[in-house]
């Protein structure tokens, strides 16, 4: 048996380097040339890269969202020049890791100690002392694969510590444990069409569950009067939309409300950062675009600092940039507090997951027409609930309370008075 | 569709079947290539994809003994049709020595093949259309009955070189057929932004030709427009603008992500209609591509591409030195 | 031996071409029946018919290159830009086809065509009827430049140029039409293109130039003080790439160029 090498490809002329963001592969799959091993983006092109030999993925070098020069290693394949050879390789590889230790004298080891950005990540996530693992890659490297092993086999090599910090350690471990349980229970029967989750799909998966894990959320909802806003937002809306190009949204007026009343409550606008809480100066608010199968975070920067015209042209643009795949890094960076429309869904009620690491977000529900009671007699009025999320760990009921029936203060005092500019 | 349409056409079983061989083959090297390029193999594609249809059914209706062809980038299906082999096009591809188009000094695409009659092109586009007027008016000087046949992308037909090129051959009556593959996109410029009129073909009539809009996903179509355009031709009619009306269905080159610029779905709904499909259903229509015959099929073109592909990995690039050569007659 | 001016030795080499070869063929803006604004192609209408003379529509770019492609079949054409200075629309077909059909396509095709342009000053021709415009051209691989300085360069360097399987581009000084004079023999004969005429063989003072301006340089060289006894001429109807190979044959001191212009006389002092 031969190993072989698949590095970078050139993707592109003037290319230099690629990201890989999802592998499509892992050690021990059986891949036939040309088969796509993973997927790489770069600077001109996002492509699926295929193997260049029929064998076994050996061991994959390069980390998801790791980005490596052209030509620098991504992964070693075991081609088949000996099927037999290919065959062992599978049964050493499924020995578990104690086994391994008879025979680590026996080989180069140089590569143990290093370790990719993923394994070191998941190993601090998961509380795993690398030094007491056995790697079975390239002189001992430790890999993904023999983490998640362990993860699964849920014998932990974990750092000695004192009894107070193995209790932190243990509930840290816990939803690690029920994510790999529920791994196993998981198979698709006959009729299911199972989708690879890569790419986007992935880093979403990602985010939510690093943020639904790691904040205390709680929950807290108002019911805001717009009647006025809505009377006002009709009226103005066709003039504006010709005059400046792009419509006047409700959102944007929520937004505005938002960022106001964010100056005023600035606890909102915070940053869990464990020994301490960052309060950010800058209002900067991020809103969810969706796009196919795709969930785009976009920033409207210093939002205090801008009208309510402003604003609706930041979401416009932005959410023009998100269909278009025009978006770059620095239109997702630096949000403070997420504002999410809700509403544009039909929803009512929802409560939303924490844009990791800011403090809260605000769900927008539906605009809705409804009988309500106004000085003792019922009124149809247009009526909103504003769902906020808020990390218990930063915020209590009693601020965002406060808040709340801020923005609600704010939005019902909206009307022909209020200036667009 | 039936039976009755390529044999009223005058195409045999066995004739419409290679047309679609050598669709199958051009799509199934391109596609090939861009696996090549992804694993890091071959610097760059410019893919013939959705317009094999447009140029295998025209390169079959001429004289592929006689006739010159100045193709464009794209042209792996006209090429194919008139000799150039899997193994040579792989040989540009990998930029190796035995290139017969360029001995590795183009780009993949950069099609030139004298002992075929495809005259060489380069990069700058457009430049090909006189080089196709003025082989046409060789043949009209030495009295010959051959044609040259020219094809560029509607994009190009916005270049001087086109506009100039069509107005010399329309005054001198030359023999010389343009087709325009209308692919909808200049890179990332749609049609509609690219061209005026309603048509590329409108534009022939200010070069006193006819001008002829057909369905490039139909090879039976197109040969029946360039079928005509030759006689003309070889009749002393004089010269033929026909746009043949398909889809670009990969982005533009190996180095473009055409997701910035149009929509998945408009990809998806003409994929629907992607000539190797719609080709396909109309041959077993009438029963030519039997199972049996497509199976047979796609393990000969399959071996074909594999094979190609081994040999021009595995040749040897051109020595460095040889970089030096042929700037003038040696 | 016939004495000629210097347009009447290019007509004659151009129909002694065509005599000679039946692939000869001359295309450009009225050159047919009017024989040229300049004349140059007098007579050979008449002579050869419209098919062998051809009148194009008014479009460079096309004269370019419907006759690389005719080139490209195996056919000698001879295309006239009417005047160097509107030689620009068709720079991209010199340029980026002409000049490099041979190198791209690994020596499979070539373009044996000559393109003539009249060009140079002194004939009240202002702005855009006086331009030299052989400095673009001079740094381009694949193209081969000739300048002929005399009657008799001018039909045995023409001759040259048609009967060479690189394209070749024949730049004939307006003002050298009809002002210079020389004898210029009856019988076929041809110049090789790339060798330097030395006029006057010295040490002190080295002279480069081409064209007309070699006879500038003549001028010149009769006022200098009698001291100055020695001078050596070089008249350049040629490549500019050889003049370096040239130069290091003579292995003399340059001291001074004269009416030379920038690119070229970059090319030229690379080697010193």
């Amino acid at each position: 048996m031969a190993q072989e090498k698949i590095n970078m490809p050139q993707l592109g002329e003037s290319v230099t380097e690629g990201t890989i963001s999802s592998w499509l592969v892992a050690p021990g799959d059986k891949v036939n040339k040309y088969d796509p091993i993973a997927e790489v983006m770069t600077d001109k092109v996002n492509a699926e890269v295929p193997s260049s030999f029929t064998g076994t993925i050996k061991e994959l070098v390069a980390d998801e969202g790791q980005t490596i020069e052209v030509g620098e290693l991504m992964c070693y394949i075991d081609t088949e020049e000996s099927q037999s050879g290919a065959a062992n390789e599978e049964t050493s590889e499924k020995a578990d890791y104690e086994a391994s230790e008879e025979v680590k004298s026996e080989t180069d080891r140089s590569m143990k100690k290093r370790y990719s950005p993923a394994v070191l990540r998941m190993a601090q996530e998961n509380d795993i002392d690398l030094s007491q693992i056995e790697g079975s890659g390239r002189q001992g490297r430790i890999t993904r694969k023999d983490i998640e092993k362990i993860i699964k086999s849920n014998n932990l090599p974990q750092e000695s510590t004192t009894s107070s910090e193995v209790t932190v350690n243990q509930s840290k471990t816990e939803p690690s444990k029920m994510k790999s349980e529920q791994n196993q229970s998981v198979s698709s029967s006959a009729g299911d069409i199972e989708i690879p989750v890569t790419g986007v799909r992935k880093v979403i998966a990602q985010n939510m569950v690093r943020s639904k894990q790691e904040i205390p959320h709680a929950w807290m909802t108002v019911e805001v009067d717009v009647t006025d806003l809505v009377t006002y937002r009709n009226k103005v809306k066709n003039d504006f939309k010709q005059k400046e190009g792009f419509s006047l949204t409700f959102f944007a007026f929520f937004v505005k409300a938002v960022a106001q009343a964010l100056k005023e409550y600035p606890q909102l606008n915070s940053t869990w950062a464990e020994d301490k809480i960052i309060q950010r100066k800058d209002i900067n608010l991020s809103i969810a675009v969706a796009k196919d199968q795709e969930l785009f975070v976009p920033v409207i920067k210093h939002a205090d600092e801008k009208s309510i015209k402003g604003i609706a042209r930041d979401i416009y643009e932005l959410a023009m940039k998100a269909r278009s795949n025009k978006l770059t890094s620095s239109d997702m960076q630096g949000g403070t507090f997420t504002v999410n429309n809700t509403g544009s869904f039909g929803s009512i009620h929802s409560m939303g997951v924490i844009n990791h690491p800011q403090a809260a977000i605000l769900q927008v529900e539906s605009i809705v027409k409804r009988p309500v009671i106004v000085n003792d007699m019922f009124a149809a009025r247009d009526m909103v609930n504003l769902s906020l999320s808020l990390d218990h760990r930063i915020l209590d009921g009693l601020v965002c309370g406060q808040f709340l029936a801020r923005v609600k203060e704010i939005l019902e005092n909206m009307n022909s008075s209020t200036s667009l500019y | 569709m039936s039976k009755e349409r390529h044999e009223a056409l005058g195409l045999s079983d066995d004739q419409v079947l290679e047309m679609f061989k050598t669709m199958l083959l051009a799509r199934k090297l391109d596609e090939r290539m861009w696996l090549l390029n992804r694993a890091g193999k071959i610097p760059f594609v410019i893919s013939c994809q959705g317009q094999e249809a447009a140029q295998v059914g025209a390169s079959f209706a001429l004289d592929r003994d006689k006739d010159y062809v100045a193709p464009y980038y794209r042209d792996m299906g006209v090429v194919l049709a008139f000799g150039m082999t899997a193994t040579e096009l792989m040989l540009s591809g990998f930029a190796k020595a035995e290139d017969p188009n360029s001995g590795g000094r183009q780009m993949p695409g950069h099609f030139g093949q004298k002992k075929n009659r495809i005259l060489t092109g380069s990069s700058p586009v457009t430049t090909q259309v006189p080089h196709a007027v003025g082989v046409a008016l060789a043949a009209k000087m030495e009295k010959k009955d051959f044609v040259s046949f020219v094809t560029l992308g509607e994009g190009s037909s916005n270049q001087g070189d086109f506009h100039e090129g069509l107005n010399f051959a329309g005054v001198h009556k030359l023999p010389v057929i343009t087709m325009v593959e209308n692919n909808k996109y200049a890179i990332s410029v749609p049609i509609e932004k690219q061209i005026a009129s309603k048509n590329v073909s409108d534009r022939a009539q200010g070069y006193g030709m006819p001008g002829i809009t057909v369905d490039g996903n139909d090879p039976l179509a197109v040969y029946e427009a360039v079928k005509d355009a030759r006689e003309r031709a070889i009749n002393g009619e004089g010269p033929t603008l026909i746009e043949a009306v398909s889809y670009r269905l990969t982005a533009h080159s190996s180095d473009d992500d055409d997701r910035q610029y149009r929509e998945s779905d408009e990809v998806e709904e003409a994929k629907q209609k992607d000539s190797i499909i719609t080709f396909a259903a109309y041959l077993k229509e009438v029963g030519i591509l039997t199972e049996e015959v497509e199976k047979e099929l796609n393990q000969e073109i399959g071996s074909i591409v594999n094979e190609a592909t081994d040999y021009a990995e595995n040749a040897p690039y051109a020595d460095p030195e040889d970089a030096l050569k042929y700037v003038y007659e040696e | 031996m016939p004495v000629m001016s210097y347009i009447q030795a290019v007509t004659t080499a151009l129909k002694e071409e065509m005599k000679r070869d039946e692939k000869v063929f001359i295309l450009g803006e009225d050159v047919g029946k009017k024989g040229g604004v300049f004349r140059a192609t007098d007579g050979l209408y008449d002579e050869f018919g419209e098919a062998r003379v051809l009148d194009t529509p008014l479009a460079e770019s096309a004269i370019a290159g419907v006759g690389i492609g005719a080139a490209m079949y195996g056919m000698r054409p001879v295309a006239e830009m009417q005047f160097a200075d509107f030689i620009m629309p068709a720079v991209n077909q010199i340029i980026s086809e002409a000049a490099k059909i041979r190198y791209r396509s690994n020596n499979d095709w070539n373009v044996p065509i000559t393109i003539r342009a009249p060009y140079g000053g002194g004939v009240h021709g202002a702005l855009y009827h006086s331009q030299s415009v052989e400095a673009i051209f001079a740094n381009q691989p694949g193209l081969k430049i000739v300048m002929p300085s005399t009657p008799y360069d001018a039909k045995g360097l023409l001759k040259a140029a048609i009967r060479d399987n690189d394209p070749v581009l024949f730049f004939e000084h307006k003002r050298a039409y009809r002002l210079l004079k020389g004898e210029v023999p009856e019988e076929d004969y041809v110049l090789p293109i790339g060798k330097a005429d030395v006029k006057r063989e010295g040490t002190d003072i080295t002279v480069i130039t081409y064209g007309l301006s070699v006879h500038f340089a003549l001028q010149l060289l009769k006022s200098l003080p009698k001291k100055v006894s020695t001078l050596i001429f070089w008249t350049l109807e040629l490549s500019t790439h050889l003049i370096r190979q040239q130069l290091l044959k003579l292995r003399k001191r340059l001291v001074k160029y004269y009416w030379l212009q920038k690119i070229i006389k970059k090319e030229v002092s690379l080697e010193k």
